[in-house]
């Protein structure tokens, strides 16, 4: 596996903003180093502020780092590219255009020399994959938040992009929605091979999507502290994936991270030097309830959600 | 069973009735007690006074007289009869025509202007000094300047609407552009949305709603300056009537110029409101 070069690869990342009283400049994380192959689901999580959405802004090229490169492709990332499609959490759609238009709008940008029947056969061939047959006609303030979100992630497959980022897209939307747009999301991306970066407050999701989960200490100086290889196999079910050997111990392990580790890789700060690489954990490693698993959260308690504090 | 009325039935009876109440005041105000007033004053001094008064055209008409004088001068809009007598609707022409020139002249450059200003804000500071100071000018005040400079009445009226309009729309142009939402322009990036694509697909349609509100401030602002301008550039126009019609004494006219005037006024308003409809979205 480490043969291959990773198709995404960070290095050394950091963002700092000027402080507002003048003084020194506010790092917010630093030192962040991971990389993602190609048809990989990376979940990053951690708590609000630590950073997530900055770092998801910089892949996407719509914002910059203070110091550390990316790469993808073995291209370095400058600025914004078709190559990377966007989800954005407030759906981000146009209110003047409607569904099959905010889809078309990205399909022409794509495609720019497209006839007319073409983007309009492409996009509603999105449209239908995120099951919104029938409601192409319509304008977003006629749609309700699910199908908004939809909407955003059919405009952000129908460019075909080589990379999906999106920024907690499920996080204004009711357990239930969640639930089938998530169902949707593995099916797309098990037909597309996608490669995915997620950024998701809610450890089910991430635990049901993804193959890596990778875990973000508090700021200021936030990194990247743990990476856990989610190896549920594939395809996963929602009704059945917690009967998995491994489920509860990589729950546990998550949770556990939130609730009391994040906090105290604050003392690895000030630490000159500070590992800059995350520590991996592998689900069998986990199975073993002895370093970290200090506390177990009750089983059998179908959601924790941390929701931005 | 009682009937019960919808809102809007309920407002139109009370408009209506409240029609009623000022054709009544105005009846009762003008009714013709002053001829009986008259008779007891020496005939010779009421004739000092202007000619019998009471009988001529500069006593403040009966609401009949006026339907009368509407009616006349609706029924035959556009006569013309020499430069002192055109008919209502060659003067508003007149006044329109100036107001469109003066409106759209100025939306050509405030708009392209506005978005620039817009985008950057390195524009934005460096124009806004002047925009502050220009923008309390009444926009009569240049008129001097203009006749002097474009030596000619009917330009130099369209010159002062073309100033007057001008500050609304840039500065609604400007707000409305540098407003759009971040999210919209950061899809626009991510799709690498060329410029020029980027300004009509995406800023002016979301800028849209600001920037026809200013357009109708500046038309609203241009029909009330107008009347002021051609009062002063004489000639033509539904100004220059009514200036002309006060010069006559003939009361009628002016009244009959002044509903005419929010006639129109209330059109042109209408005209945005049904494109500021057109343009909305809802979020
Ligand atoms: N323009 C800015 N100026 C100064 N500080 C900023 C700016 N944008 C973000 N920050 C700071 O950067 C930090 C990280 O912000 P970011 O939005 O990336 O957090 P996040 O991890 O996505 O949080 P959440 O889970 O709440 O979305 C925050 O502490 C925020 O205060
Ligand atoms: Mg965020």
């Amino acid at each position: 596996m480490s043969a291959i070069p990773p198709f995404l690869q960070v290095e050394n990342l950091a963002r700092a903003y000027p402080s507002p009283t003048g003084g020194e400049a506010i790092t917010v994380f630093d030192h962040v180093n991971f990389h993602i192959h190609k048809g990989e689901f990376v979940c990053v999580t951690g708590h609000s502020g630590c950073g997530k959405s900055t770092i998801l802004n910089i892949l996407a090229g719509l914002d910059a780092a203070t110091t550390g490169n990316v790469f993808m492709d073995g291209r370095e990332v400058a600025g914004p590219s078709l190559d990377r499609g966007v989800i954005f959490q407030s759906h981000a759609l146009m209110p003047w255009l409607t569904v099959l238009e905010n889809v078309s709008f990205a399909v022409k940008s794509r495609w720019a020399s497209w006839s007319k029947q073409k983007v309009r056969d492409h996009a509603m061939r999105y449209i239908e994959l995120v099951g919104l047959m029938g409601a192409e006609h319509k304008k977003p303030s006629q749609l309700s938040g699910g199908m908004k979100q939809r909407v955003g992630i059919a405009r952000a497959f129908s460019i075909e992009p080589k990379m999906l980022l999106m920024d907690e897209p499920f996080g204004a939307l009711d357990a239930l929605t969640r639930g089938v747009i998530q169902d949707e999301l593995l099916k797309i991306c098990a037909e597309t091979q996608q490669t995915v970066f997620m950024i998701t407050h809610d450890v089910d999701e991430a635990i049901l999507l993804s193959d890596k989960i990778m875990l973000m200490s508090n700021g200021p100086h936030a990194r990247i502290a743990e990476i856990v290889n989610n190896t549920l196999p594939r395809p996963r079910e929602r009704s059945a994936i917690h009967k998995q050997p491994h489920y509860y111990p990589i729950r546990n392990h998550l949770v556990d991270f939130l609730v009391s580790r994040s906090k105290q890789f604050g003392a690895l700060r000030d630490a000159p030097d500070a590992p800059s690489s995350p520590t991996v954990f592998d689900p069998a490693d986990l199975l073993v309830p002895e370093p970290p698993v200090v506390h177990t959260p009750p089983v059998g308690k179908p959601h924790i959600h941390l929701v931005n504090a | 069973m009682k009937t019960r009325l919808t809102l809007n039935q309920k407002a139109g009876l009370l408009s209506l009735g409240l029609f009623a109440l000022i054709l009544l005041v105005w009846y009762l105000a003008t009714l013709p007690d002053a001829k009986v007033a008259a008779a007891n004053v020496d005939p010779e001094y009421a004739a000092l006074m202007g000619g019998g008064a009471a009988s001529s055209a500069s006593s403040f008409p009966t609401p009949v007289a006026m339907a009368q004088t509407v009616w006349e001068r609706l029924s035959d809009p556009f006569y013309d009869n020499g430069p002192n007598d055109k008919g209502i609707g060659i003067q508003l022409a007149y006044s329109l025509a100036r107001v469109l020139g003066g409106f759209f002249l100025a939306a050509a450059v405030a708009i392209p202007l506005g978005f620039a200003i817009g985008n950057s804000r390195v524009f934005y500071q460096a124009i806004n000094p002047y925009v502050q100071l220009l923008k309390p000018i009444s926009p009569l005040a240049w008129m001097p300047l203009a006749l002097y400079t474009i030596k000619d009445a009917s330009a130099s009226a369209i010159f002062v609407i073309f100033i007057c309009s001008l500050w609304p729309m840039l500065i609604n142009t400007a707000h409305g552009v540098a407003n759009v939402r971040r999210d919209w322009l950061d899809v626009a990036r991510t799709l690498e949305v060329n410029p020029l694509r980027k300004a009509f697909r995406v800023i002016l349609p979301a800028a849209a709603p600001t920037i026809l509100t200013g357009m109708r401030i500046s038309m609203g602002i241009a029909w009330l300056v107008i009347v002021a301008a051609e009062m002063l550039v004489g000639g033509t126009g539904i100004g220059y009537f009514v200036w002309n019609e006060w010069n006559n004494l003939s009361i009628t006219n002016v009244l009959f110029a002044i509903l005419m005037i929010g006639v129109v006024g209330m059109a042109l308003d209408s005209i945005f409101g049904v494109l500021s409809k057109r343009v909305a979205y809802q979020e």
